[in-house]
């Protein structure tokens, strides 16, 4: 009796394996894609430093040095 | 027992029946009217937002779809036009379908919210919602007023667009809302009135077995009349122009006269030329949606251009 190591299914399930590998590929693209146009976006980079609901020493020197 | 396993993997879909789920001619439609609801907007949105923005409608679109067709398997399976969508086919099991639907619903929504703005988000997800839940599972199987009802989840997907740039709602997109949502009953009313449909045996009340051809005849008329003051008075808000008020003049012209042909037709007329007139308007309907679109994407690039 010989073993049929090949069989229609496989193909398929190489489809489709190939098939969610692509999307995930193209997810990740996305997101960073998204990240970098809106990063570039933001116009003034310092946006990136506001308030965070943590102590941050260089927001308070922003605002000394603007009093 | 081998034999049992091998029939059960037998059933293991492949990609492209994944694909079939999400109704990929509906799909087109959504991503064209979406497009343009972006590209209208005063508001000029970056091209890959865009284009993310649109991706996420789409798939939204699509996620519904394979949500309807887990819902609607029953009735599919009874009638001829759907029995090889994949589920009826056994291509794909319903819990896979419904799986994949609420995966990308989820999906699409969260994405959109990042990639835009929290209205656009939830104008999506009510869509998905709207078709899913009050179109599928409520309306399409009780009401023959269901195809009124359920063109809404359709009239959608411009005002995402205009929402993904704009992040409001305005009289533009409401109208454009508006276009889609009149122009369904009059479009899928002409095509039930030539197809030999047998929702009569899946227990659909579509207009034609309820009310009967005479008043799915009315109805055309009646909804065709109600579409043209919308159609045309978008040629005046501020993403109108004269190549919109040219085209929407011409084509309601056109389109009322088909429903006007279709009112005063009757049965016997209809049976003996094969339905010839009902046909036309269908085709008639396709281009009438495709030219109005169209036709705000010509005067925004006008506007782009300078030379409006």
């Amino acid at each position: 009796m010989t073993i049929k190591v090949e069989h229609e299914l496989h193909d398929r399930r190489r489809g489709r394996n190939r098939g969610m590998g692509l999307i995930l590929v193209v997810l990740v693209g996305i997101v960073f894609g998204l990240t970098v146009v809106k990063v570039l976006q933001l116009g003034d980079i310092q946006q990136f430093e506001t308030f965070d609901h943590v102590a941050r020493p260089q927001l308070e020197l922003q605002t000394e040095g603007t009093e | 027992m081998s034999d049992m396993s091998l029939s059960q993997i037998e059933h293991e879909a492949g990609m492209g029946d994944y694909f079939a789920l999400m109704k990929p001619r509906v799909m087109s439609l959504v991503v064209f009217t979406a497009l343009v609801g972006l590209l209208v907007a005063p508001v000029p949105v970056h091209p890959f937002i865009g284009f993310v923005a649109i991706l996420c409608i789409a798939v939204g679109a699509g996620a519904s779809g394979a949500l309807n067709m887990w819902w609607d398997a029953d009735i599919d399976a009874k009638m001829k036009r759907t029995a090889s969508r994949p589920i009826p086919d056994g291509r794909v099991a319903p819990g896979e379908a419904l799986g994949i639907g609420l995966a990308l619903s989820g999906f699409a929504v969260m994405l959109l919210l990042l990639a835009t703005n929290l209205l656009a988000a939830g104008l999506l997800a009510f869509t998905i919602f709207f078709y899913a839940v009050v179109y599928s599972m409520w309306l399409k199987r009780s009401t023959a007023q269901n195809i009124v009802i359920g063109g809404a989840a359709g009239a959608f997907p411009p005002m995402i667009g205009w929402a993904v740039a704009t992040g409001g709602v305005s009289v533009e997109s409401v109208l454009m809302f508006a276009l889609i949502f009149m122009w369904t009953p009059p479009h899928f009313w002409a095509l039930a009135l030539f197809v030999k449909s047998d929702y009569g045996r899946a227990g659909i009340p579509m207009l034609t077995e309820t009310k009967g051809r005479r008043s799915t005849r009315n109805h055309i008329l009646a909804y065709t009349l109600l579409l043209v003051p919308v159609a045309v008075g978008i040629g005046f808000t501020s993403i109108g122009g004269p190549v919109y008020l040219t085209v929407a003049v011409l084509m309601n012209a056109w389109f009322l006269k088909g429903a006007y042909d279709i009112w005063t037709r009757s049965d016997a007329d209809s049976e003996a030329d094969k339905h010839a007139v009902e046909i036309k308007v269908f085709k008639i309907s396709l281009y009438y949606l495709f030219a109005h679109f169209g036709a705000l994407l010509v005067d925004a690039g006008l506007r782009a251009g300078g030379i409006l």
